[in-house]
């Protein structure tokens, strides 16, 4: 018989006690590791590991009200490819995946290019919780409380030059931690490491964040730890997860969408209920983990419901052209 | 049952086969359907409930698609001539999972709107080609009885339900125009599938191998 075993057959408790498992392992090992170092005391992190409650965060007076999704759905239905294509593969196969240490190099049209440890910009970077909108480009959505500081506040560090332009955002490649990223018939087909771009002035939006945590805890790994990008306006895929480069550019960044198939996924990318994509309309979403088996899907918004705040920043634009 | 002569054993063997094999692979067939509802009761369908139901009915179609489809290449390999009474079966299985495969489009993910629907299935190449595959079981499904078979007569019966091939081309296809990107589920369900067209295909070409030489002769 033709049974495939399928992720989602495996119960969640199996998932947890594994990871725990394998973790005091590598906490075992990278304690040894200090300690015949002599620097055990400069490795308890500033930064936690995921699950980790984070502190002094500021509340953002524009959040949504609309309900957040619960976490158990933020955190355990994750399209990640380097973990995995099903959905479920995230949160089993990124338990062990190595957040700290971290660094993101902040580099190209800049006057000041700079490494950042990532301790170091959560001790710049006042936080915030922000609770947005979350439009997958497979038409369903979710409501996220995330946390973070405006990348904004990061590339006015760096200070861009005048041939900046753009904004090109890397993945970590490293197939010996992300299963998904080895080569083989069995890949994802995905040309990696990962890429997306932002216009400058997109990238200095005020509502484009660097997120750090979800539901007031330090990011889990399956949603992007320890850094990632949150863009509200635009279709998921856009907001880049566990970055480790930044560089800004003079020409527009060859995404790792558009290099797998140019016809369905533009640069732009923006949530636009009139643009379908080839294989889904966009004119309506499913609202996970909140709406009904039986209830009707509800209206896509333009520009996911930030029309108001994003809208001038495509001014003459033909959306249908540059989707 | 009494056994009078020597015909009784196998009429045993049909008993057997009518009121024993029958009903439980008949219950075998409806174990995936059992499980999907037990999750849903335990609320285990996950995130996107109405992904996870679209997608489990999905696959047990392709299964039992390539089940049918096995059946012949089985009997021929075993020489077990039983399988081909089981073959309908799993072909009307085929048709009840797709039935729920659709159903659970129109109603779960559509809403029953006959005019979104009617765009997926004009705009979308994977939804079009499911869809065609969809109707194109009707057919086969509503002509399996035995009096259909006496109806429309043997060969042209078959001739009919030879679009099982295609329809089996199809469903891969729908499957591989859905993947955004990883496409090793579709392919292993197309390997399989290759296999089984494959082997009538050899089956084929050497009848006619063989009818060739007296063909030649007679034209003579």
């Amino acid at each position: 018989m033709f049974v495939i075993r399928k992720p989602t057959d495996v119960k969640s408790s199996e998932i947890t006690s594994v990871a725990v498992y394998r973790d005091r392992r590598r906490f075992l090992r990278e304690a040894v590791a200090a300690a015949t170092a002599g620097v055990a005391a400069s490795l308890l992190p500033a930064v936690g590991e995921a699950g980790q409650k984070l502190l002094n965060v500021q509340r953002w007076p524009y959040s949504t009200d609309e309900k957040p999704t619960p976490i158990a759905s933020v955190t355990g239905y994750n399209n990640f490819y380097e973990f995995g294509t099903d959905k479920s593969d995230p949160v089993r196969y990124a338990q062990n995946f190595r957040t700290f240490p971290w660094t993101m190099i902040v580099e190209g049209e800049v006057k000041k290019p700079a490494a950042y440890h990532i301790e170091d910009l959560l001790k710049h970077h006042p936080l915030q919780e922000r609770i947005y909108r979350l439009r997958c480009v497979e038409a369903w959505s979710m409501v996220v409380p995330w946390v973070g500081f405006p990348l904004r506040d990061l590339l006015q560090r760096v200070a861009p030059n005048s041939r900046a332009k753009y904004v090109e955002f890397t993945t970590l490649y490293d197939p010996g931690q992300m299963p998904g990223q080895r080569p083989g018939l069995l890949g994802s087909g995905l040309d990696w490491p990962y890429v997306e771009g932002l216009r400058l002035d997109e990238a200095m939006h005020p509502l484009t964040l660097l997120a750090v945590g979800l539901y007031g805890e330090v990011l889990p790994n399956q949603n992007g730890a320890p850094i990632r990008l949150v863009v509200p306006w635009k279709y998921g895929f856009k907001s880049i997860k566990s970055i480790v480069k930044i560089r800004l550019v003079e020409k527009q960044p060859l995404t790792t969408w558009m290099k797998a198939s140019p016809r369905e996924y533009g640069f732009y990318s923006n949530v636009n209920p009139n643009v379908d994509h080839p294989r889904w309309s966009q004119a309506s979403e499913r609202r996970i983990g909140e709406d009904a088996l039986f209830s009707p899907k509800r209206k896509t918004l333009m520009f996911n419901g930030y029309a108001d705040q994003v809208a001038s920043l495509y001014g003459g634009m033909d959306l249908k052209k540059y989707f | 049952m009494y056994r009078q002569d020597a015909g009784g054993i196998v009429l045993d063997k049909n008993r057997k086969i009518s009121w024993l094999i029958k009903p439980a692979l008949f219950a075998l067939a409806l174990v995936p359907l059992a499980i999907l509802i037990h999750r849903g009761i335990d609320n285990d369908l996950g995130a996107n409930p109405v992904e996870t139901i679209n997608r489990f009915t999905g696959d047990w179609v392709l299964r039992f698609l390539l089940i049918t489809l096995a059946i012949t290449p089985l009997r021929r390999l075993s020489g077990w001539n039983v399988l081909l009474r089981f073959r309908r079966m799993a072909g009307l299985f085929a048709f009840f999972y797709v039935s729920l495969h659709f159903l659970s489009y129109a109603w779960l993910d559509q809403s029953f709107v006959l005019a979104d629907i009617g765009k997926d299935v004009a705009k979308r190449p994977y939804i079009t080609v499911g869809f065609a595959c969809f109707l194109m079981l009707m057919p086969l499904a509503a002509t399996s009885t035995q009096g259909m078979i006496r109806r429309l007569g043997a060969r042209r019966w078959q001739r009919l339900h030879r679009l099982v091939y295609l329809i089996g081309i199809g469903g891969i296809v729908h499957f591989l125009w859905l993947v955004k990107s990883d496409i090793t589920q579709p392919l292993i369900y197309g390997a399989i599938l290759a296999l089984l067209l494959g082997f009538r295909l050899r089956d084929w070409a050497r009848s006619r191998a063989a009818r060739a030489p007296v063909v030649a002769e007679t034209a003579r």
